[in-house]
């Protein structure tokens, strides 16, 4: 009698299951990323739990241990398949090593968005949600060309990468910067092989205040000359900062950055940071979970921007100090914007 | 108990020597006395440098500063020497309590992220509290030896491994700093605007065309402060001899379990201290910095000349194995030589190290 | 002065039970100012709990035992230390890595004076050198200039004259040696016997535990048997042969009816 009766309830709760698919209640949504470390990847995780609340989805989030932490996502899409979740944001560490999993978990029916970084290749994903890396780049780099005006051509410039990994978010940035500046970047997909006289050198900073400053120590070591310094993101650029200042040349060098992060917008405001491109992880993240919510409910399947083989959620140059052709918002716009 | 046929057959043991000794008479009788030995001259290098186990990194030190002074330009001038000193001091100091966990046949995974906790509590407490910058650093200090404790007590009251212990501490600080900092960093001019002390260790002293930083100074007295404890108090003695062999020093009547706690506490409120110096070093408080700060903390301390089996090595060594990979990294840098070169050179400076090393322990053999 | 001589240790009915196993069973001993006393028995016997009762590092259940007739009980080998026991260890317990001087010092280290030595807690390495180098040099173990050699560069033999200096240094009542000779090639065991001679010499008691028969016979004065878990028999090792003693060990043959001790001397 026991186990009749164990069987019929099972029976009963697949058939609730399988009968009311579309409840919202039941629809989970699994939101894994690089690392829960990154302010950036916190914010989205915040904006993500937002908007699943709204919403009254399930959120589960994941996230490596370290950036380039492709097990532990690995583990994470299985056990989101597992738990038959109706989609997957995934902001991918190894963009090309985690597509069979991502695969599997289209099989299994789950949409899969890229967020931020996109899959290798970019069409492994359903969708991609991200930030045009390469025209953040480019945006601080033509920003700067202008301030510059005639004086870019003799520019020194000093660029603190990521890492010597040639990550797809490094390279674009990177490269975007030079050629939004004005600089033959020969192949677009590597960092460090230009031939510009301008360009002092490359140097990594992990995306931290402490690597950034040992990074600038370092060029400044090569050439104490260098007047326009490109950073990966808003704490390389503050630690950019310390070194410059502590070797009294603070006031000759213009900083640029990419990210919107508060922090990174406040040093916009006080000066610290000529200009960053903002970014908004805050909406792929929400953009993400309705687009799932979405296909759950009528099967849509989220378009791409026009142009580009992704949904661009936008990028905004913050800069107090505006020019011509370029459009930017304030700091103070900035702040209210920001995220983190 | 009657039968009188003692072994040596003349009826009763002889009290001295037994017969089959007598031989012994003629051969060398310097056998306890301590003479050296006559050595090969590979076994004379081995024994110098077995008995002065600086002299390796000491001689690395110098043959790079010389080689990089020749083939790079700008790196043997005042300012990039004493920039080199600023970049190796966070580690220097991670370092000092490395060397202390090392020596008594431990290993401390967990250094950098109770410094980068540690300076997350004072910049939280001093910026966005408003508590008074001294107390905020003392509570930084607090929370420094706490964590100290943690693994000193995991360690001798659990007799749990220090590398298993510290690994897992190391994640559970981690996961506490980004807890408690919610991943933001403070901004340098927030720090500036409300507690300025917290940067004090980044005050530049200039001396003939040097750049000192205070906490370049502050490193070099921790070094020399415990140089003198290990060398010139029971304490350090202690430290050694537990990490020699923890139980011949229980024998000799040493609490070993106390040394070692004491060993723990010490060397998380010296991560504490280099969380101050650190502040001062960023600028700002960064939750994500230093997360290498472990392994460059070991690093230092191997190629220093430090023996992963404990009770060997000099904390001096400590600082030279700092400087080493300083100097290495800015020599090769003003060279134009690529980062992942730099990583590739330090990779091979740790395993001759520890090359060095085992070939020296050979000597007890 | 013959009628005075007591037992600077006399051990009275000592009990140790391990679960069901009685390893020491209302065990006797006496140790007599300035002798060598061997202690053997077969493997098992419990000569070792015994002599472990006697420094601290077993506790007895039950019994007595009298340090110049005073009574004593020894938590640790620690406290036994402090009341003047010095116990060398078949392992020697010396740390490789340092000095023979430190090793000499270790954990009873000698401090500067004035300031220096009670705030900052210097080391009067000065002091501890000479006094190693003097107890070394009494013991004929020493040319001069290497005393800060490390003990991992020392021979076996060297090392044991190490540990035996170290105990002989700091006893004040007895030294217990355990196993002396086991770890040594011949010429190393003659120089440690010669050496234990020495210290007895120097009006030192020994403890000595061995199983090498002809070292006992040659350094003891006395020879405690020790045979299931109690005193057997006490002889004197130049009235009994060596083939005799290990029946007696062995239960081979009956014991003595009477306890061998110095002359004159009595119980506490």
């Amino acid at each position: 009698m026991k186990s009749l009766s164990l069987t019929t309830l099972t029976a009963a709760a697949t058939l609730c299951m399988t009968a009311v698919p579309a409840m919202s209640q039941e629809i989970i949504v699994g939101l894994i990323t690089k690392t829960d470390t990154n302010p950036f990847f916190v914010m989205m995780r915040n904006g993500a739990e937002a908007i699943a609340e709204d919403l009254g989805v399930e959120l589960r989030s994941f996230a490596g241990a370290y950036d380039g932490d492709n097990e532990a996502q690995i583990e994470a899409i299985e056990s989101l398949i597992a738990a038959e979740a109706a989609g997957i944001l995934i902001t991918p560490s190894d963009t090309a090593g985690i597509v069979p999993s991502v695969e599997r978990a289209r099989e299994a029916g789950l949409l899969v968005i890229a967020l931020d970084t996109p899959l290798d290749p970019i069409d492994a994903a359903d969708a991609t949600f991200a930030t045009d890396n390469f025209q953040a780049g480019l945006l601080i780099g033509q920003w700067a060309a202008a301030t510059l005006g005639d004086e870019a051509a003799n520019a020194r410039i000093g660029m603190l990468d990521l890492s010597e990994a040639q990550v797809t978010v490094d390279v674009l940035r990177d490269q975007g910067f030079m050629q939004g500046f004005g600089i033959d970047v020969n192949d677009p997909n590597v960092i460090g092989d230009e031939d510009d006289p301008r360009i002092v050198g490359h140097d990594i900073t992990g995306g931290a205040e402490e690597g950034g400053r040992t990074a600038m120590e370092n060029l400044l070591q090569r050439d104490p000359s260098i007047n326009v310094v490109y950073t990966i993101n808003e704490p390389a650029a503050a630690g950019a900062y310390e070194a410059l200042n502590s070797f009294g040349l603070a006031d000759q060098v213009l900083i640029v950055s990419v990210d919107g992060g508060c922090p990174g917008v406040q040093n916009v405001a006080e000066g610290i940071i000529g200009a960053t491109s903002m970014q908004f992880p805050l909406l792929m993240a929400s953009m993400g979970v309705e687009a799932v919510v979405e296909h759950a409910n009528n099967g849509t399947v989220p378009a791409n921007t026009e142009g580009l083989d992704f949904f661009n959620t936008g990028v905004v140059l913050v800069t107090d100090q505006p020019v011509d052709g370029i459009d930017s918002i304030t700091s103070a716009e900035g702040l209210e914007r920001c995220w983190g | 108990m009657t039968d009188q046929s003692g072994p040596n057959g003349d009826g009763r043991p002889k009290r001295g020597m037994q017969d089959f000794e007598k031989v012994l008479d003629q051969s060398a009788t310097d056998v306890a006395s301590f003479q050296d030995r006559d050595r090969s001259l590979v076994g004379s290098v081995q024994h110098i440098l077995h008995a002065n186990p600086t002299l390796v990194p000491v001689i690395v030190l110098m043959v790079s500063v010389l080689v990089f002074g020749v083939i790079a330009n700008n790196f043997f001038t005042p300012f990039n020497i004493s920039l080199i000193i600023q970049q190796v001091t966070i580690i220097g100091i991670l370092g000092v309590a490395q060397t202390l966990i090392i020596l008594t046949a431990g290993i401390d995974l967990s250094v950098a992220a109770i410094m980068v906790l540690s300076s997350v509590v004072m910049g939280k407490l001093a910026v966005n509290f408003g508590i008074p910058a001294p107390i905020a650093i003392l509570i930084g200090f607090a929370v420094g030896a706490l964590c100290g404790a943690i693994n000193g007590f995991l360690v001798t009251r659990l007799r749990l491994p220090p590398f298993i212990v510290t690994l897992g501490t190391w994640s559970i600080f981690f996961a506490l700093n980004l807890w408690y900092s919610e991943s933001q960093s403070i901004r340098s001019q927030d720090i500036d605007a409300t507690a300025p002390m917290l940067k004090w260790f980044g005050e530049r002293i200039d001396i003939l065309g040097f750049q000192f930083t205070t906490g370049s100074f502050l490193m070099l007295f921790l070094f020399a402060l415990f140089w003198y404890l290990l060398n010139w108090t029971p304490w350090g003695r202690h430290v050694y001899a537990v990490g020699d062999d923890a139980e011949a020093a229980g024998l000799s009547g040493i609490r070993v379990n106390r040394v070692l706690t004491s060993v723990y506490v010490i060397g998380g409120f010296l991560c504490a201290i280099a969380a101050w110096a650190a502040i001062g070093r960023v600028g700002s408080v960064s939750p994500q910095s230093f997360q290498e700060g472990n392994l460059d903390s070991i690093t230092a301390v191997v190629i220093g000349g430090c023996s992963l089996f404990g009770g060997r090595g000099s904390i001096i060594g400590t600082l030279i194995g700092a400087l080493i990979v300083g100097v290495f990294r800015s020599g090769l840098n003003l060279s134009g030589v690529d980062v992942l070169w730099q990583d590739f050179a330090v990779g091979l400076l740790i395993i001759i190290a520890v090359a060095i090393d085992q070939w020296l322990r050979k000597v007890s053999g | 002065m013959e009628e005075t001589l007591k037992p600077v240790l006399q051990a009275n009915k000592l009990v140790k039970r391990y679960g069901r196993v009685t390893a020491m069973d209302q065990a006797d001993f006496e140790l007599y100012p300035g002798e060598i006393l061997a202690v053997i028995g077969d493997n098992g016997a419990g000569k070792s709990t015994m002599v472990k009762s006697l420094c601290g590092a077993v506790v007895p259940d039950d019994g007595q035992i009298l340090l110049d007739g005073q009574p004593v009980q020894f938590a640790t080998p620690i406290d036994a230390r402090d009341k003047g026991i010095e116990i060398v260890y078949q392992n020697l317990a010396l740390s490789p890595a340092l000095s023979i001087a430190d090793n000499l010092f270790l954990g009873r280290e000698l401090f500067r004076g004035g300031v220096l030595g009670k705030t900052f807690r210097m080391l009067d390495k000065k002091r501890m050198k000479a006094f190693a180098r003097d107890k070394l040099t009494e013991l004929g173990l020493l040319t001069i200039q290497n005393i800060d050699q490390l003990v991992e560069t020392l021979s076996g033999g060297q090392r044991q004259g190490v540990a035996v200096a170290r105990a002989a240094a700091f006893a004040t009542k007895f030294v217990i040696m355990d196993e002396p000779t086991a770890a040594l090639g011949v010429k190393e065991s003659r120089r440690v016997l010669d050496l234990i001679k020495d210290v007895q010499a120097r009006g030192m008691a020994i403890v000595l535990i061995s199983h090498n028969m002809p070292h006992v016979f040659e350094v003891a004065d006395r020879i405690h048997i020790h045979r299931l878990g109690k005193r057997h028999a006490v002889v004197r090792a130049d009235e009994i042969s060596m083939s005799d003693a290990v029946a007696i060990m062995t239960g081979a043959l009956e014991p003595p009816s009477e306890i061998a001790r110095p002359e004159g001397a009595t119980l506490h």
